[in-house]
């Protein structure tokens, strides 16, 4: 490589050697970046980490809703990992899509030699290194609330990866499929409302038998039921929630792969 | 001596490995009832520097993204390093370096961060560090892609086409919205990629970065090559030189035709203002000034020119280049 090319002028600098760096490498790369720009974003910040931090801290220390019976954090805590999913998932993935989508870097990155499976891979991997540190920092906060955790963790962890590929599958049919505004809007319309009918902090006790038939349906309702029942109840697999998740992450990622538009 | 004007290409194919480095044949693209490119021929030689003149809408851009693979033809064949640009886009996308007309960058990232992570998808890029420093991309420092001006997004845009050392590059109005220094570091840039080998395709609706560039100019309008050939064969079309004048508007041009010679020629080109064509010498130029002043015209920013890409534009379409 020749490092006076400011000087001269025939040094052959760009003489051509074209070729793609190893797949891995590639992946890499990508899900580093994302991840990077991820954590740089203050509003992406707020929606994963202080929301839900917050939202966690304030209900278990302060007797707003009603938690049932028992510490309020043992019931909270459940519903805030479902919240962190939901957040980076779904939300988060969406609006950053979408807005990748309105700038070309999806067209741009669709000339590079990164296949387009492999920018989906780095983007999951990228959501669960996400995942992954807002889980150690709310567990690290519930501790110390006085959390008591029970269960099989093998449950938690197949919930947890169930409930991301259900959320992606919907944030990215919603990011191809939308303009950027709109699924900024509706991204963060329907994190909202699944945050108040999804049994994050409020249980879904209190709604009607005939909303809680269809709210009992919802991908937000099945994880953190399912992981309510596992880590405060201890109960075994959670078989018909990871059944509804299942279900979600198949329809989502089926359609997100059939309508998703790169431009 | 090859063809100015398209349709009359050999007919017998190239050896293989010593194909052009794009083939077009007959591209067709519609939008619903628009049709943006409409039967449109273009062959690019290795290692030369085609520019694709036309102006907005003409279907540059079409034409430029179906050859990366953005887009499939309604009809035709694209060809681009002997490969299919959408079935071979695995094997075609490491070779070739694309710029895009704007965007491609996330909007929160530095400059020399997305340059670094583009070279990292490449297994021989070049010197990132050279290249920020060839394209003044340092003045960037740690500022968000969003928030850069127009001119330092279109450097990295051009620096991130070019990173993973391309056979081919296609560059999409490279130097729109630049500065005029910031328009010649582009020139020279693209220049030297050129003379290391590099093939090089761009599309302009400047006339002057046609001429100054390329080998080879493929003029297109309404989604067709009207003209393809080198600055000079396509300059050598038209008359040699022009003369141009401003005066008051719908002079008698019948009258100086009359005290013109036999071959020449002159039209009102806007209201008021003149172009006479033909052989233009120092006895023409008298005779126009002296016709002027029996009329009791100043001939205003008398001027004489030589024959321009636009005037072969003008004289092809009946348009201005840059309506």
């Amino acid at each position: 490589m020749s490092a006076d090319a400011g000087t001269s002028t025939n040094t052959g600098t760009f003489t051509p050697k074209p070729g793609a760096a190893p797949l891995g490498r590639m992946i890499r790369a990508q899900a580093a970046l994302e991840t990077r720009m991820l954590l740089r974003n203050g509003e992406q910040l707020l929606l994963t980490v202080v929301i839900p931090t917050l939202l966690l801290v304030l209900f278990s220390s302060v007797d707003i809703v009603d938690t049932g019976e028992g510490k309020a954090v043992d019931f909270l805590a459940p519903g805030i990992l479902a919240l962190a999913v939901l957040s980076t998932a779904f939300t988060g993935q969406a609006i950053a899509t979408g807005f990748e989508r309105r700038y070309g870097v999806l067209k741009r990155l669709g000339a590079s030699p990164l296949p387009r499976w492999g920018l989906m891979t780095a983007k999951t991997c990228s959501v669960l290194v996400t995942e992954v540190l807002q889980i150690a920092l709310l567990t690290v906060i519930a501790f110390a609330l006085g959390w008591s955790p029970h269960g099989n963790p093998f449950a938690v962890v197949l919930l947890l990866v169930l409930g991301t590929a259900a959320f992606s599958g919907l944030g990215l049919l919603m990011a191809g499929t939308l303009k950027a505004e709109a699924t900024l809007a509706a991204a963060n319309l329907v994190f909202l409302l699944l945050l108040v009918g999804g049994g994050v902090i409020v249980s879904l006790d209190k709604f009607p038998a005939a909303a809680r038939s269809v709210l009992d349906l919802l991908p937000i309702s099945a994880l953190s039921g399912g992981l309510r029942d596992v880590l405060q109840h201890g109960a075994g697999m959670p078989w018909a929630d990871l059944g509804v998740l299942a279900a979600w992450a198949v329809l989502g990622l089926g359609a997100a792969a059939r309508f998703f538009r790169w431009e | 001596m090859r063809s100015v004007f398209p349709g009359d290409s050999p007919a017998v194919p190239p050896p293989p490995g010593r194909e052009p480095a794009v083939e077009v044949r007959g591209l067709v693209k519609r939008y619903g009832a628009k049709t943006a490119v409409d039967g449109l021929d273009l062959s690019v030689a290795r290692g030369s520097l085609t520019a694709v003149l036309g102006p907005n809408g003409a279907g540059k851009t079409t034409t430029v993204e179906t050859c990366e693979g953005y887009r499939r033809p309604d009809a035709g064949s694209v060809r681009v390093l002997g490969l299919d640009p959408v079935a071979d886009a695995a094997a075609l996308r490491p070779r070739i370096g694309v710029m895009l007309q704007s965007g491609g960058v996330y909007a929160g990232a530095r400059a020399d961060e997305m340059l670094r992570h583009t070279a990292s998808l490449h297994a021989h890029p070049l010197d990132v560090g050279m290249l920020i420093e060839r394209l003044g991309l340092e003045s960037c420092g740690r500022t968000a892609y969003r928030r850069l001006s127009g001119g330092q997004q279109q450097r990295l845009s051009l620096a991130m086409a070019v990173v993973g050392r391309p056979e081919l590059v296609f560059l999409d109005e490279p130097t729109a919205g630049l500065d005029p220094q910031a328009r010649h570091a582009t020139w020279d840039l693209v220049r030297e990629l050129r003379q290391d080998g590099v093939t090089v395709v761009l599309t302009t609706h400047y006339m002057d970065e046609a001429e100054t560039l390329a080998d080879d100019v493929a003029i297109i309008d309404s989604g067709k090559v009207i003209a393809q050939g080198s600055p000079e064969e396509l300059c050598r079309g038209g008359a040699e030189n022009t003369l141009r004048f401003s005066g008051r508007p719908a002079l008698d041009l019948a009258s100086l035709l009359k005290a013109l010679p036999a071959d020449s020629a002159a039209v009102e080109l806007t209201p008021g203002t003149y172009r006479v064509s033909g052989k233009i010498d120092p006895q023409l130029l008298a005779t126009v000034t002296i016709w002027c002043a029996q009329h009791g015209v100043m001939p205003d920013r008398i001027a004489v020119e030589r024959h321009t890409l636009e005037d072969v534009f003008l004289e092809l379409t009946g348009k201005e280049l840059r309506a």
